[in-house]
């Protein structure tokens, strides 16, 4: 599978970006807020109209239909409110289109969902529909994921099957996209984009790119001992 | 339960069209002249009005994601109304269906009114501030309109057909507001399987191909339509798109888009219902058949504001 992107940009939030990447491996967007992982995705989902061109195996994504689109790619967005109270198993069952009482089974086996699966999704915590919308990302099987913070409100236990889960995918031949603010997560992936400014600043494997000084400039933090430290030159004095 | 439903349906509809049973015992000319002339518009009308109702109330409330949203509540019926009585002022209120356009031009200018107000994925209470207000608006316009009338005849008739009635509609009238009703209902239909989609999220929608904004543009004009074509006819009537499509989720495991067609079935059974109660109570003037809905769909619109409060603050 590849993803070729061309030129593309949201107004004011994402300069032209080119980008390409192929099957198989976990690529994490990093940067500060504001600097436009989100945007990023987005555009890339199809969510917005963006500028430019979105190809997948030489597809151009904009210009297919639901169908097809389910099983190229599927986007988990940074909310996970859902306004009816729909059960958990029958959002599985949105998220596959067709009926496959098979997959919601392995679905809801794969992210132990069990308990969950017949209750309403809105009465759920946000971790649990958290599971409960990767489920239904994942139900097609798409070629690419682009998860917007799917780390966010895991617990420790659910942190580390997830990331197993992401990377049984990759293996299998999945495109992972994951936008994060965690950096300890960071050595979990095969390629970071660190992005700021609206563009793609840096692309590197994640060792490389916490080890240079760009990386330190913008998000104005340091490896220390154990974490990250504010660099002293971006210390701030409390008032 | 959604062939019981079915079945209760064409039960009420022959009902309503039959009883009393007076028509039947009179020679068969008079008889086929009665059903067919007075009867059969009303039930017709009946029957399309509810279902109108309770398909474009489903459809509002799952593009407003918010199960306050309806016809009612957004202003839509007061805007239809507004719209046919400037619409019937200006050209008479004896043609049906440039009177249903009108309608349907109020419904829909009021509905882009509260798209734009409160946005998609409101919260309740800026959807129900907005609707209140244009309904406010168009209600007050609605009275101008009316104490400007060029006649005190022409004030009782508004008036009258204001409050909601399906007395002494002709046979054209209904079909006036059924043919465009149904298109536009058909089409809605048609859009279920996005509605679905959309209790997903905008952007889950979205990245699957639907376009947010031209389903928002169309469940809008297509509902005005819907309930525009019907409120010319038969005016403002209240609640049954509100408690309908509440009701079919019931039995769509909380689907809002599939929810479409047991609204529809679920509305026309509680307008025949409200109409049989309506020719069977015995009082001097007929009651509009609104104020009967509104009677007994208050309490349910409490009912459903003190449960929503309940699941917030739980």
């Amino acid at each position: 599978m590849t993803l070729v992107a061309t030129g593309v940009a949201l107004p004011h939030r994402l300069d032209p970006t080119n980008l390409s990447l192929t099957g198989g491996q976990l690529v994490a967007l990093v940067g500060p807020n504001g600097g436009g992982k989100t945007s990023l995705l987005r555009a890339l989902a199809g969510v917005e109209e963006a500028a430019g061109v979105v190809r997948m195996n030489g597809e151009e994504v904009a210009k297919l239909g639901e169908a097809r689109r389910r099983r190229l790619l599927a986007f988990l967005p940074a909310s996970r409110d859902l306004g009816w109270p729909i059960a958990a198993r029958d959002v599985i069952a949105l998220g596959l289109g067709a009926s496959d009482e098979a997959r919601i089974a392995e679905l809801i086996e794969l992210l132990e969902l069990g308990a969950l699966a017949d209750r309403p999704i809105n009465r759920l915590s946000t971790g649990e529909r958290t599971r409960v919308l990767l489920a239904r990302a994942m139900a097609a099987r798409p070629r690419l994921l682009l998860l917007d913070e799917p780390f966010a409100n895991l617990e420790p236990y659910w942190v580390l099957r997830l990331s197993a889960i992401l990377r049984d995918l990759a293996k299998r031949g999945t495109l992972v996209m994951v936008a994060l603010h965690d950096l300890h997560q960071l050595d979990r992936f095969d390629r970071a984009l660190l992005i700021a400014n609206g563009a793609i600043q840096m692309d590197e494997a994640p060792a490389d790119l916490i080890a240079s000084e760009r990386f330190e400039e913008i998000f104005r933090i340091s490896a220390a001992p154990g974490g990250w430290m504010i660099r002293p030159a971006d210390r701030r004095s409390s008032p | 339960m959604r062939l019981f439903i079915a079945v209760l349906m064409v039960g009420l509809a022959a009902l309503h069209l039959l009883w009393p049973l007076a028509p039947l015992q009179l020679d068969a000319e008079l008889g086929r002249t009665l059903l067919v002339e007075l009867r059969l518009p009303r039930t017709l009308i009946v029957i399309g009005y509810g279902a109108a109702l309770g398909i474009s109330g489903a459809a509002i409330q799952a593009l407003f994601a918010n199960p306050l949203a309806s016809p009612d509540i957004s202003g839509a019926s007061s805007g239809a109304a507004l719209g046919a009585v400037l619409g019937g002022y200006w050209l008479g209120f004896s043609q049906p269906l440039a009177l249903a356009a009108c309608g349907a031009a109020g419904a829909g200018a009021a509905m882009m009114m509260l798209l734009v107000l409160a946005g998609r994925r409101a919260d309740s209470a800026t959807l129900l501030l907005a609707g209140l207000a244009i309904s406010l608006a168009a209600g007050a316009a609605t009275s101008l309109a009316l104490a400007l009338a060029p006649s005190p005849f022409a004030f009782y008739d508004a008036f009258d057909w204001l409050m909601g009635s399906v007395v002494d509609r002709s046979l054209g009238q209904a079909l006036a507001a059924l043919a465009p009703a149904g298109i536009a209902c058909g089409l809605l239909l048609r859009r279920a399987h996005a509605l679905d989609l959309f209790a997903l999220g905008e952007d889950v929608a979205a990245s699957l191909g639907h376009r947010p904004r031209r389903l928002a543009r169309e469940i809008i004009g297509l509902s005005a339509i819907a309930v525009g074509a019907f409120v010319a006819v038969a005016g403002a009537i209240g609640f049954v798109g509100l408690v309908a499509p509440v009701l079919a989720r019931r039995l769509t495991r909380g689907h809002p888009g599939r929810a479409m067609i047991p609204a529809a079935l679920i509305g026309a059974i509680l307008l025949t219902l409200a109409d049989l109660a309506v020719r069977t109570i015995p009082l001097d003037r007929p009651l509009p058949i609104g104020v009967l809905t509104a009677l007994f769909g208050t309490p349910l619109f409490l009912y459903l504001i003190v449960t929503m409060r309940r699941s917030v603050t739980s």
